[in-house]
């Protein structure tokens, strides 16, 4: 009897278990409206989320690049600049992990936004991504006016970049790796020098590529 | 009989020497190299140098102080690889240098034994910068 009862006990622990680790859907980060509009004479009262607003800059390419590009995409956005002693190899280093397990889906793209444009031009950008071994297009280093780059940085995707001469290398950034969806919401954000939280954002990303499209 | 009884104890001088040098290393390393060089020293794809090349290491041994002490600028051939870059000044003392140096040199696949401070001074003498 006590045998069976502890065969029924690891069977509900088992269960438990298996219960937390499918995960049904991820949060869903910043402000959020109930909209309430007219439909066929009814009305209908909607929550709309935070969304990153439109921007247009330009990859290592040379190519201009912006938030159309990445319409209907999951990506990962950080913030970096290549002359970075500090955190930025070590968030690098665990972003190619991210790359090179989706770097084939054609939905996905991760996007380094580089918070010092006036040293990184677009050869800068080139030699860097070569260097880090980046090919093709599912890996854009960004370069666009530091001020609307900033600004987004802090309202959009919720990472704290400033200038500072007394940091090394002159800038003091946060290094978040931040979880877009295809409807352009935030959906997580992960320490990119922690390899624990980045394996989770790597787990996360198969769950948002699961979540049907129109998942409120 | 007090010969070997001299050089045992010789051995083991050396080998807390070592041991001193290599544990207070791997702290220097943890808070000064590893963000960019990795920590297994695997550097990062072309943009960063590993410390798996040992013979590298052996041969470029008394230029590493002056690039660990003042900073280094150019071009390097490491594990088969180009590498031209930057890596800033340390600020590390001749000291955390000698721990710094002798932990690289002897994890990773390394095992090149002590750098004393000594040594270190003597090559920061004849840096070329």
């Amino acid at each position: 009897m006590r045998k069976l009862t502890g065969a029924i006990v690891l069977i509900l622990l088992l269960g438990a278990c298996k219960s937390n680790s499918s995960k049904t859907a991820l949060p869903i980060y910043g402000n959020r409206q109930a909209v309430t509009t007219t439909v066929n004479g009814q009305s209908v009262t909607d929550t709309v989320y935070q969304t990153i607003p439109a921007f247009k800059y330009v990859n290592q390419y040379g190519d201009s690049t912006g938030s159309k590009n990445l319409d209907g995409k999951i990506y990962v956005a950080d913030f970096f600049f290549t002359s970075c002693p500090s955190i930025c190899p070590i968030m690098q280093r665990n972003m190619l992990n991210i790359y090179n397990a989706y770097k084939d889906n054609a939905d996905f793209k991760i996007i380094s936004f580089t918070i010092d444009p006036k040293h990184d031009s677009v050869p800068v950008l080139k030699n860097y991504a070569d260097k880090l071994g980046v090919t093709g297009n599912s890996w854009w280093f960004l370069r666009g006016n530091r001020d609307s780059v900033y600004r987004i940085a802090s309202n959009s995707y919720l990472v704290g970049v400033s200038q500072d001469s007394t940091a090394a290398g002159g800038y003091v950034h946060q290094g978040y790796f931040v979880l877009i969806d295809k409807q352009k919401r935030v959906r997580g954000s992960y320490d990119g020098t922690d390899m624990k939280q980045v394996s989770q954002l790597i787990d996360d990303i198969k769950t948002l590529q699961a979540e049907p499209v129109n998942a409120k | 009989m007090l010969l070997v009884l001299i050089v045992f104890s010789c051995q083991s001088d050396d080998s807390i020497e070592f041991k001193r040098y290599y544990s207070d290393g791997s702290i220097v390393y943890q808070n000064h190299c590893q963000n960019c060089h990795g920590e297994k020293g695997e550097g990062l794809s072309s943009l960063i140098p590993p410390f798996t090349d040992t013979a590298y290491l052996k041969t470029n041994l008394a230029s590493l102080s002056c690039k660990i002490n003042y900073g280094f600028t150019g071009k390097l051939v490491v594990s088969g690889k180009d590498f031209d870059g930057n890596m800033p000044a340390s600020g590390l003392t001749p000291i955390e240098i000698a721990q710094a140096l002798t932990y690289v040199t002897n994890s990773f696949g390394n095992k090149l034994g002590v750098i004393t401070v000594d040594e270190v001074n003597n090559d920061l003498n004849k840096c070329e910068n």
